[in-house]
């Protein structure tokens, strides 16, 4: 059967990448753990990931809670349930939209840059050089980036949230003439606890997938400047699909009753 | 068994990348305290020996021991214990271009021997004045070096630490040759006072008779000969001769083919 093959093949592959993965992820994880730990190196990782992303996701947030508001109106007030506006604006941005635009725009600054970095340290034969100088480049490279994005993911997220929100009241107040004092009201009454919180599990787990993607595919790179180019796009490409694949799934944790 | 244990030990060592067969049974020996220098073609597999032992490339089959003890297959705590007995340098320098070239030499002090920063900087621009790079050298970054300057970082790199074993892949290549001697007198200095043991490639004979004890060398795969400095000019072995002549006739054949 020569249709058989392939996909055989294929999956047998896919077997084998997500054991590989599984294996490094494990490896990562075990060595943020233990010591020795590079304080300085997860704080610059920190910098890196939760400070300089601060513009990207602010932006993104923002004008993401403003046509979230926009829209709405178009399509609500057809049924007469503009009041409605405040409630999908602060549901959608929280829940969805805030952790999922933040990993995305994450991932694209933060998962390349990783995986170049990584993957060029790899061809250069200076992850060997690591190797030999008795340090371990799990514990230095891989740890504390891992750290980094599993502790700044939910802060942006936590930030892109409230200037969401924020862009949806602008929009709101200045454009369709809501009133400002019922428009946080309804805002306040509206959010549970659950929403931020589903929110913020979300981006942990994201800055987890982004950081560990980055930092995959970078240290399995091969060959020269094509071979880091390669790294990187997988890098990117991989971390998005996660993000969709278990944004699902965490929501399905979370809220499917 | 009064026989003394070499410092390493290959016996049998196998490697291929696919169905490149590089390394094919290779054996040899280095004594505590001696200065061996691997010489061969091109290509021949040097640079993968050395890696083999540091285990950093894992080979199909042989055994290589550290003082008695067997590091292939060795790994965690294990292979961390044994590394640090060696230091590297690589054929490209490898070094680290993240940070300063001072950051570089004393990498090996702060990480591996936790060594306070500012003292680790006063041992790094020392061997770094060793190799012939002044203080403001420490301060540049690895980008803003010459080859020969980057390779001279990463020998004050690989001796910084003091290890009892020093692997040096073709230390004096794009060196000027007043460079490379004091380059070789460097080398020399480390077996002979230090009292390390070394491992170096070369394919340079000037600097291979000066810092080698015994030389070998390696054709498709194995040791084809070994033997004190002063012999390797009467081996009797045509490949030898052929290679310490440069010529380009004799038994080894370059796959090339005329213009
Ligand atoms: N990571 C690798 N993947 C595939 N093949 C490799 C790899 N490293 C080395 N090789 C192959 O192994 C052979 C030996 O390489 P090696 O670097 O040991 O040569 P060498 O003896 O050090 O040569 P040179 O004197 O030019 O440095 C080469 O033919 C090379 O193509
Ligand atoms: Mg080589």
């Amino acid at each position: 059967m020569p249709i058989l093959q392939p996909i055989g093949r294929a999956f047998l592959g896919f077997l084998e990448v997500a054991g590989r993965l599984t294996v490094f992820a494990g490896t990562g994880v075990s060595h943020c753990v233990r010591p020795p730990i590079y304080p300085r190196l997860i704080l610059r990782q920190m910098v890196e990931i939760g400070y300089y992303s601060l513009p990207v996701v602010g932006l993104t947030a923002i004008f993401t809670g403003m046509v979230l508001a926009l829209q709405s109106y178009t399509g609500f007030a057809r049924f007469s349930a503009e009041s409605a506006i405040p409630n999908v604006v602060v549901v959608s941005i929280t829940r969805e939209l805030g952790p999922v635009l933040a990993g995305l725009m994450v991932t694209g600054r933060i998962a390349a840059a990783m995986a170049a970095e990584i993957g060029t340290m790899r061809v250069t034969e200076q992850i060997d050089a690591l190797d030999t100088l008795a340090t371990n480049p799990f514990k230095y490279l891989v740890a504390p980036r891992l750290i980094a994005g599993v502790t700044m993911l939910p802060i942006l997220v936590l930030v892109a949230d409230a200037i969401g929100v924020f862009g949806g009241y602008v929009v709101s107040i200045f454009k369709l003439g809501f009133n400002p004092g019922n428009y946080i009201k309804n805002t306040m009454d509206f959010v549970e606890t659950m929403d931020v919180v589903s929110g913020l599990v979300k981006a942990g787990v994201f800055g987890f997938l982004i950081t560990l993607m980055g930092c995959y595919h970078g240290y399995n790179s091969k060959g020269g400047a094509q071979g880091v180019g390669t790294a990187t796009t997988n890098a990117v490409v991989s971390a998005s699909m996660l993000i969709f694949c278990f944004n699902y799934f965490i929501t399905e944790i979370f809220f499917a009753r | 068994m009064t026989e003394t244990v070499p410092k390493i030990r290959m016996r049998g060592l196998c490697k291929a990348f696919g169905d490149k067969v590089v390394l094919d049974g290779l054996d040899l020996d280095v004594g505590q305290s001696e200065s061996v220098v691997v010489i061969g073609g091109s290509g021949t597999g040097k640079s993968v020996m050395l890696k083999c032992i540091l285990g950093l490339l894992h080979p199909e089959a042989g055994s290589i021991q550290v003082d008695g003890e067997e590091v292939v297959g060795l790994h965690g705590q294990d292979l961390e214990r044994v590394r640090r007995k060696f230091g590297m340098l690589f054929q490209n320098a490898a070094l680290f271009d993240s940070m300063p070239v001072w950051e570089n030499v004393a990498f090996g002090l702060v990480q591996g021997q936790a060594v306070p920063r500012n003292e680790a900087k006063e041992i790094a621009l020392a061997k770094l004045a060793a190799v012939g790079l002044g203080m403001n050298v420490g301060e540049l970054w690895p980008a803003e070096l010459s080859g020969g300057m980057r390779k001279r970082v990463g020998l004050a790199r690989a001796i910084a630490t003091t290890p009892e074993i020093i692997f040096f892949d073709e230390p004096t290549t794009g060196l000027d040759p007043i460079m490379g001697d004091v380059i070789n007198d460097l080398i020399v200095k480390c077996v002979r006072e230090l009292g390390a043991t070394a491992l170096s490639i070369t394919h340079d004979m000037a600097s291979a008779r000066k810092i080698a004890d015994r030389i070998a060398m390696l054709y498709e795969g194995k040791i084809i000969w070994a033997g004190p400095t002063a012999e390797v000019d009467r081996s009797g072995n045509p490949y030898v001769e052929q290679f310490i002549h440069g010529n380009a006739e004799g038994p080894i054949e370059m796959e090339v083919r005329a213009l």
